[in-house]
């Protein structure tokens, strides 16, 4: 039997951590993992944030981040034990045998530096090409990666390339070196849908043409699936289940495994629109300043009480620039919101207290958006002191009810935004959001942070106060699969314009538009098979045209 | 135009405006001091008769906006007017010692510079160990001794127990550079440890807060050794901050050295502003209060010239 590329053996990664008020302690975050990983073939980790995914990952490169550290185990690359070698080879491996594609190639790539500077340097340096043959070899790869301008992309700075086209450069900076196997992390996590399929099927053409073994690692089942041979599915730092892609997606044995495969499974009757909507907004234009262009063209949209109005759109959109308008943030320069059968004055320091009170908001970074040195009581008292003046035992007692509306129940009161998960803190900050009593919830982007199963218990969770409070939400997110679960009424927005609108069942539904099209094919299906399905439809599509 | 053209454009222009304004300031605080030239010169028995001869010979009587403007219009075409205590040639005795406190300077900069860059690259790549911690505590103890203390303790050690170079730094034009060097060499050595805190620190700090990027973690997977990590991905990003740093330590070597001079009795310009204005000798006071925001102000332009050529997205726009 030969030797398969990559070994691991009991692999344990501890590191330090420092909860506040307390003294730093040793823990330990991988329990001892065991896999192997033949040359040429792709192994897809699988987990929620914290599975240490990331940790395995880089421990290939015999690296940990931060203050991670392996410490125990044996990691085999090429017949040799990486965590006894010398130093000095050790950086031979990394770069030359094993490379690393990261999740964000912004911060990846020195800002400072040309692209094929950055492309070629580990292949000079590892001595695998000289520097004409490392350059010609980059521009083959800019090439079969799809890049435009390949000759000449590399004479770039980083910035001067869209987020995409980095990404697609930073596949090529870690396959210029000829290595037996590549990390990828989360390498599509942070682009637009519709920029993900085309990055996907690049990195994918690329590890087939090229012959490496690729870990692949990623939080997205859906995306895991269309380019892997075998998956190991990982929870809180130790192995679930293990087996071949086909296995996994379609005949999952473990209870985990086929939850992460179920995922999205909430179905949300939709609601038919009442005579008096809640929220109007009408003709809405609105540009920053010191710009001169409009990041809102004449956006005209609906919500009625007790409803759920998405808005869906990728990055760039102005989908949250709509948010900022409608809560005042940005005074629009042309157009009207109604809100509860009034118009709403433009700017935020001329609404009464009633405008601000029944207009709350919730945000992407739950993180951000607590001060870390209160705890969730006087978070969540805050609202009530300042709209309710609400006092002493009777502040108490709200603030227990509503702990107890967002599930987490007794002993949160005292507790400091550090020590929540990341679901917990976003339930805190509905909390505060419902304490208000608000007419209207806007939800930027509330579920993006965070895991997917975790974010179904939030979308959850946010269906149940609607029903119990009669709330209304203004759901924005670039999720199609989010839209699908809790939506009534859908705008989809495209360069500051509202393309498609209307009751979920007609938008989600065809004949569509060009951009809808786009974007609902786009979202990666739980499906073997599924993005060479889609991109043979689209070459046809094109063909006919 | 490119941008960054007319970014360094603005920044040039905004440079003349404040030197402009520093003039104003000049002008007028030394105008606000009690007395006038006609009587500094006279003395305090002068007849008013002569005052009132002098006063018209020297323009005293002319509004204070038209005085102002043919002092400045002196001053760009070089004419700096006559000292009062010597009658002599401001322009020409302030010319020599420009030079010798430029040369000091200099020379001071020379090695500081480079040492102090040096040895904050040391200190990132030794961060937190016995190189770093000793770095850091010989360059605060330096920059924490007053600089005549160890103008004085580095006369006692180098020139007098060992005899290796002289205590005073007298320079002339008769002499060869090798001379002139050796004459200066301790005056450069005690500037350099009064600058080299400020500037290694700047570096060190700048570049520790670059290798937090996750382009520095990209380059230690390409297996790339720390040093040279620091040195091609690290340091252009943390130029802008250095640079400026740099250059007002510059300033300082030309502006503040008074201390130093006197110690040494070197010939430079900040001994003798100190003569001058010991003395009330407006004029020279003026010139030389000018050519010190000259200096400063422009470094500092140089310093932000250099931080915006520095940036890649300033450099080449989308």
């Amino acid at each position: 039997m030969t030797e398969p590329l990559l070994k691991v053996r009991g692999l344990k990664i501890g590191a330090t951590i420092y909860p506040p008020g307390e003294r730093p302690r040793d823990i330990e975050i991988v329990h001892g993992v065991d896999f192997d990983l033949d040359g040429g073939k792709v192994l897809g980790l699988i987990g929620e944030s914290g599975a240490g995914k990331s940790t395995i990952g880089l421990a290939a490169m015999a690296y940990g981040r931060g203050g991670v550290e392996i410490i125990g185990g044996e990691v085999w690359v090429n017949g040799r034990d990486v965590l006894k070698t010398r130093i000095g080879d050790v950086r031979r491996l990394r770069g030359g045998e094993v490379t690393y594609v990261s999740q964000s190639a912004a911060a990846s790539f020195n800002p400072a530096k040309k692209i094929m500077e950055q492309v070629t340097e580990a292949a000079i340096l590892q001595g695998k090409f000289s520097k004409k043959d490392a350059e010609a070899r980059a521009i083959e790869l800019f090439r079969k990666l799809g890049l435009p301008d390949p000759e000449n992309i590399g004479n770039r700075y980083p910035h001067q390339v869209s987020g995409g086209q980095l990404q697609r450069c930073m596949t090529a900076l870690a396959l210029c070196p000829e290595p037996d196997l590549v990390v990828f992390d989360e390498p599509t996590t942070a682009l637009d849908v519709t920029t993900q399929i085309d990055v996907l099927a690049a990195i994918k053409e690329a590890i087939r043409d090229t012959g490496v073994a690729a870990l692949y690692i990623t939080h997205d089942l859906a995306v895991v699936a269309q380019v892997s041979d075998h998956i190991m599915v990982l929870q809180q730092g130790s192995m679930v289940e293990y087996g071949t892609t086909d296995q996994i997606i379609n005949n999952p044995q473990e209870e985990y495994t086929q939850a992460l495969v179920s995922v999205r499974s909430i179905k949300h009757e939709e609601k038919k629109p009442t005579d008096n909507p809640l929220l109007k907004v009408e003709h809405i234009t609105a540009r920053y300043r010191g710009t001169d262009f409009d990041v809102l063209k004449d956006v005209n949209v609906e919500l009625h009480p007790g409803q759920t109005l998405a808005i869906v759109g990728e990055s760039g959109s102005g989908k949250s620039t709509l948010a900022r308008v409608i809560t005042g943030l940005l005074p629009p320069s042309d157009g009207t919101i109604t809100f509860d059968s009034r118009t709403l004055t433009p700017d935020l320091p001329t609404r009464n207290l009633e405008d601000l009170r029944e207009l709350q908001m919730i945000y992407q970074m739950a993180d951000t958006a607590m001060n870390p040195r209160q705890t969730v009581g006087t978070i969540i008292g805050r609202p009530l002191e300042f709209y309710f003046n609400l006092r002493g035992k009777a502040k108490q007692e709200r603030i227990q009810e509503l702990l107890d509306e967002i599930e987490l129940g007794d002993g949160f009161q005292d507790r400091y935004p550090a020590e929540l998960s990341g679901g917990q803190k976003q339930r805190v900050c509905i909390a505060r959001a419902l304490a208000a009593k608000p007419k209207l919830i806007i939800c930027d982007e509330v579920t993006s942070a965070l895991d997917p199963l975790v974010a179904d218990g939030i979308l959850k969770l946010l269906l149940k106060l609607q029903k119990i409070e009669d709330v209304s939400y203004l759901f924005i997110t670039h999720d199609l699969a989010t839209v699908k679960a809790i939506a009534d009424s859908i705008a989809v927005m495209y360069q500051g314009a509202v393309v498609r609108y209307g009751p979920k069942s007609q938008v989600l539904a065809p004949p569509f538009d060009d951009y809808t099209d786009l974007l609902l094919s786009s979202v990666p299906e739980m499906k073997l098979g599924w993005l060479e399905e889609v991109l043979e439809h689209r070459k046809m599509e094109s063909a006919g045209n | 135009m490119h941008p960054i053209l007319k970014l360094i454009a603005q920044r040039v222009a905004l440079g003349i405006m404040l030197l402009f304004a520093a003039s104003i300031l000049i002008f007028a605080g030394t105008m606000m001091l009690p007395g006038d030239v006609a009587q500094q010169i006279l003395g305090q028995s002068a007849t008013p008769e002569s005052l009132a001869n002098l006063r018209r010979e020297l323009g005293l009587n002319e509004p204070p906006v038209s005085r102002y403007f043919s002092w400045l219009g002196g001053f760009l075409t070089g004419d700096l007017g006559t000292a009062l205590t010597n009658g002599r040639d401001i322009a020409e005795s302030l010319g020599s010692r420009l030079s010798n406190t430029l040369f000091l300077a200099f020379w001071a900069a020379v090695i500081s510079v480079p040492l102090a860059i040096f040895l904050g690259l040391l200190a990132v790549r030794y961060k937190d160990r016995w190189p770093d911690k000793l770095i850091s505590a010989v360059t605060l103890t330096t920059i924490s001794i007053p600089e005549f203390m160890i103008g004085y303790v580095l006369i006692y050690w180098i020139s007098i127990q060992l005899g290796w170079f002289s205590s005073v730094a007298i320079i002339n034009d008769g002499m060869s550079l090798w001379q002139k060097l050796n004459a200066i060499a301790i005056p450069v050595m005690v500037l350099t440890l009064v600058v080299l805190a400020h500037m290694m620190r700047m570096t060190r700090a700048a570049i520790l807060n670059v290798m937090q990027s996750a382009y520095i973690e990209t380059a230690e997977l390409k297996g790339m050794r720390m040093l040279s990590i620091i040195r091609k991905h690290a340091f252009p990003n943390a130029i802008a901050p250095i640079v400026n740093v740099v250059m007002l330590n510059l300033a300082y070597l030309v502006v503040g050295v008074v201390v130093v001079e006197v110690v040494f009795a070197y010939p430079g310009m900040g001994q003798y502003l100190v003569d001058h204005v010991s003395k009330r000798d407006v004029p020279v006071v003026q010139a030389c209060g000018l050519i010190f925001a000259a200096v400063y102000i422009g470094l500092n332009l140089i310093a932000d010239i250099v931080s915006i050529l520095a940036n890649p997205r300033l450099r080449h726009p989308k």
